[in-house]
């Protein structure tokens, strides 16, 4: 019908919903639900702000398989109040790293879209996060990898953005954003001058996919195709490396190595071009292959 | 928050879903439709939760319209809105109705 | 008996320009100087011109004229085509101007009611863009106008670029009527691209400190268009573009039209439409256009203005947009609005609200926004006299079984969802520009388009064809009857619609054969701006608030 060949491909993981993500990223017909939206665990904080509530509470998990093998997969709804973590959304996510340590999957799957802790339940929300990040790094303990995957509208911020870099490795497209402040807070807190949050460019050069893995903090970055997020997740799961205090050592050498290389630079561009690629002004603007071949060699802690 | 119930006599009838089904999403301007089965003495019912307040005599003729068009005993709805225009609760309801029946077969 | 003296406004221009040399030598006028030639050359009482239309500014000198001695400079009588900056109401609020013929006030809208309800503001008129521009040359010729280029020489010739718009309507108006022409550019250079403008016609030239404002008007982001809007664009192209063969068109801005546009190298195509409709638009250069423009779609593209980002884009595809010998775009909204209204068999736009007669508007309360050009290229053409298979068409349809004299008929399209955004609904008893006429003492109630002009309303329920309404009574029941459930939806008669639908007078999506399972966003040929940088083969550069990468 229409010639989009060499323009798109596949699904998009940046249009999808969270349960479509789930449902064309684990091998088809695998995927159980757990708390499902017919139990009804809502947020009961919602109502008497005279907000609308979800039946998952914005976050959806279950198990199911990648590649044949046995994983826990958890999806956050974007769409639902940016992603946000609230009591019960925390809960899931908690139960299910809880339930990873029990059951042994080969994974577990964190499809992380979130502006953080949901305000309308703040406290419950900021304590959800922490708890996330115990069960988390107990999970990574256990010898159970965990991946995220970022590559929604609303980006992967606030306390997830703390979730998301406790994880064995993340896979990211170029639309996918990481970071702690959102663009908007920081040009609220900081003023405009110090960030124009309207300048889509200057945010993607700073919190974007491209950016993130050239900083080496996301270690996959796929097209923006459900399948391509699949294919990456498979064959990352056998390089993760065991949680230990000489991988941490190492990562602290390498962060505090970025500190003293990059700490003055103004602009994303401006550290690609200081790691040594030509041309740092065209990356925004390459596809995928290219891109990657004009960075071989120049990033580091990626697999 | 305004909750609304719906309910309609119904003749239709259908292979049982074990599962139900949710289409949609809960965001401004969008809702998340559920279908399940249940022993409702051949009624439907159609329970909505909104954030968009006093258009319960829109709904009751969105609905009447959709009950129509499917005529399905026994079947419980639960809608979650974020205060959707009528042309994407119509949409949302015909998507989750046309999962939900092809689940069932 | 005294002689009558023929040529006043000639010695009056020759006695500004003496007192200007004052201020400066030549036509190159130092930016820091401009406000004391404006005190210089225009007298009080004066017609000025200020050029801006919602593409680009003549920002500078806006500013400038908002910080003139309003001892020395005041009640003046102000005609531009918008009203969109700060500095537009600041003339009004230092008593610089007191009277505006105009046509477009978008964003200042809220502003501008105020300050008429304060008195600070007269209105003499709210025009069309043709209608503001005929009387340019009637009688409200510009005594003083104050233009924008991209870039000048020194002889004063200027090279407007790809956004030339209003610049040679004013400049014509005002240069041979005795006028002062005073140009803001962004740079002044040796030599120009090519000369849009002669410099002759030209009596000051500033360089401008920062470049101009241009606003991307036109640009939509296809990852905002709905699965209701692709819905409606699918029954536009089936149940109107292919009905009528439509082949010369003109698309009014926003999500419905630029579903449309993202449709034809998909759901057309698919229909073996390619070749058929589409040909030959009046269109700014719209983003989402690129993909039909690419996939062999459009044969060619006239423009009102250009839009940011396009420029390289248009400059490489010659054979459908106007260039000039120096490849890049050149523009005229005039010319474009005169091709729009007679050249064109089509139009499409939104609008906010509908009444029972199709009547429809885009005034809300409190706002004052004005027409722009959708009134006259949303109307049909009463003086058009050569024909058109579309055209015949449509002439037929509105005359079948009358016994008048045969004329043809422009298509006037009117497409929107039921329901806006916040449940507010579409289709009214009463539009809100009534009560806007009353609180403001307008003789006219602000109707954008007239329901006797439209052909055809689209909603996410159906089509109603109103060239095929004979009685008043039909249209109101074919109005209702894809009103969806807003209270005049829901007041119609059930037998009346579905008769109404057996005579082809309504249609809904099922009777035109459109598949409403078809209708998600992957049937947009593209659903982001990267997408459309890729059709573009990388010659799109989209405005940096339209990336997300």
């Amino acid at each position: 019908m229409s010639d989009l060949s060499g323009i798109r491909r596949g699904h998009s993981y940046y249009e999808a919903t969270a349960r479509d993500r789930i449902s064309k990223l684990l091998d088809s017909n695998s995927f159980q639900e757990l708390i499902g939206p017919a139990e009804r665990i809502a947020s009961p904080h919602l109502e008497p702000l005279g907000q609308p509530c979800s039946f998952n509470d914005g976050i959806i998990i279950g198990t199911g398989n990648l590649n044949g093998l046995p994983v826990l997969i958890a999806s956050q709804e974007g769409g639902f109040m940016g992603g946000s973590v609230g009591e019960v959304h925390g809960a899931k996510l908690t139960g299910l790293l809880e339930r990873a340590v029990d059951e042994k999957p080969a994974a577990v799957l964190l499809l992380l879209e979130s502006g953080g802790v949901r305000l309308h339940e703040a406290n419950a929300g900021l304590i959800a996060i922490s708890e996330v990040i115990r069960a988390l790094l107990t999970t990574r303990k256990s010898g159970i990898p965990v991946l995220g995957l970022i590559g929604g509208a609303y980006g992967c911020f606030g306390g997830m953005g703390i979730v998301a870099r406790c994880c064995d490795a993340l896979i990211i497209n170029e639309e996918g954003r990481l970071g702690l402040s959102g663009p908007d807070v920081i040009e609220t807190t900081m003023g405009v001058e110090e960030f124009d949050s309207t300048d889509r460019a200057l945010v993607w050069r700073t919190v974007g996919g491209k950016h993130r893995y050239l900083l080496g903090e996301v270690q996959c970055l796929v097209e923006d195709d459900i399948e391509a997020f699949r294919a990456a997740a498979i064959e990352i799961i056998d390089k993760v490396q065991p949680l230990s205090l000489e991988s941490l050592e190492q990562e602290n050498l390498v962060l505090s190595q970025r500190l003293a290389n990059y700490g003055h630079s103004q602009d994303g561009a401006e550290i690609w071009g200081a790691m040594g690629i030509a041309d740092p002004q065209k990356l925004p603007l390459m596809d995928i292959p290219s891109f990657l071949k004009a960075v071989e060699g120049k990033v580091q802690g990626n697999l | 928050m305004e909750h609304l119930q719906f309910e309609f006599e119904c003749s239709g009838n259908r292979e049982d879903s074990q599962q139900a089904t949710l289409s949609g999403v809960v965001s401004s301007g969008n809702l998340e439709v559920m279908l399940e089965n249940a022993d409702l003495n051949g009624l439907c019912r159609i329970n909505v939760s909104t954030s968009a307040q006093g258009f319960g005599e829109i709904w009751q003729a969105v609905l009447n319209d959709f009950v129509a068009r499917y005529n399905l005993a026994n079947l419980q709805i639960s809608i979650n809105d974020g205060g959707a225009t009528p042309a994407v609760v119509c949409l949302r309801l015909d998507q989750a109705m046309e999962e939900y029946l092809e689940i069932s077969t | 008996m005294a002689i009558k003296k023929w040529d006043t406004q000639a010695e009056n221009r020759r006695a500004r320009l003496l007192r200007a040399s004052s201020v400066c030598k030549g036509k190159i006028v130092p930016a820091d100087r401009v406000t004391a030639l404006f005190e210089e050359v225009i007298e009080p009482g004066d017609r000025v011109c200020l050029e801006g239309n919602n593409q680009k500014q003549a920002d500078f000198l806006a500013r400038c004229l908002a910080q003139v001695d309003p001892q020395r400079v005041y009640d003046l009588h102000m005609v531009q085509s918008v009203i969109a900056l700060p500095s537009h109401i600041e003339l009004f609020e230092r008593g610089i101007a007191h009277k505006v013929d105009f046509s477009y006030s978008g964003p200042m809208g809220t502003r501008m009611a105020q300050l008429v309800a304060d008195g600070k503001i007269k209105i003499g008129a709210i025009h069309t863009y043709l209608e503001l521009f005929g009387r340019y040359f009637i009688d409200l010729t510009p005594k003083v106008s104050l233009i924008v280029a991209h870039s000048a020489d020194r002889q004063g010739n200027l090279y407007t670029g790809p956004n030339t718009e209003d610049t040679p309507t004013i400049v014509e108006a005002t240069a041979f009527k005795s006028g002062i022409v005073i140009a803001q550019v962004n740079q002044i250079v040796e030599t120009l691209p090519r000369v849009d403008i002669p410099g002759d016609w030209i009596d000051y030239v500033t360089q401008a400190p920062t470049p101009h404002a241009l606003e991307p008007l036109f640009t939509r982001d296809p990852a905002q268009i709905s699965e209701i809007q692709i819905l409606m664009a699918m029954m536009v192209i089936k149940g109107i573009y292919a009905k009528y063969d439509v082949n010369r068109l003109n698309h009014g801005v926003g999500f419905n039209a630029a579903a449309i546009e993202l449709l034809l190298p998909t759901y057309a195509q698919s229909l073996g439409l390619k070749g058929k409709i589409c040909r030959h638009w009046m269109l700014n250069p719209h983003p989402t256009l690129i993909p039909a423009i690419e996939a062999g779609f459009v044969e060619s593209v006239y423009s009102p203005g250009s839009e940011l980002g396009m420029e390289d884009y248009v400059s490489a595809r010659p054979d459908v947009f106007f260039t000039g010998s120096d490849g890049s775009q050149r523009s005229n909204r005039a010319f474009s609005h005169a091709a729009g209204h007679y050249a064109c068999d089509l139009f499409i736009g939104s609008s906010l609200q509908m009444d029972l007669q199709g009547n429809s508007s885009t005034v809300t309360l409190d706002r004052i926004t004005g027409f722009g050009g959708a009134p006259n290229l949303g109307a049909d053409a009463r003086g058009r006299r050569h024909v058109s298979p579309t055209w015949l068409k449509a002439g037929r349809e509105a005359q079948s079984g009358l016994s008048t004299t045969p004329r043809g008929r422009k298509l006037v399209v009117q497409i929107m969802e039921t329901y806006r955004e916040h449940m507010q609904p579409a289709f009214v008893e009463r539009l809100d520009a009534w009560e806007m006429m009353e609180k403001t003492g307008m003789e006219l109630p602000p109707i954008m388009v007239y329901g006797d002009d439209v052909s055809h309303i689209v909603t996410e329920e159906g089509i109603a064809n109103l060239l095929l309404c004979r009685t008043e009574e039909e249209r109101n029941d074919a109005i209702r009857g894809v009103a969806g459930y807003t209270p005049l939806g829901l007041g119609r008669s059930h037998s009346a619609v579905e008769n109404l639908r057996d005579r082809g007078i309504v249609s809904r999506p099922e009777d035109l054969g459109v598949d409403h399972r078809m209708a998600t966003r992957d049937l947009l040929a593209a659903r982001t701006v990267k997408e459309l940088v890729h059709w573009s083969g990388g010659l799109y550069q989209p405005p940096k608030s339209f990336r997300n990468w």
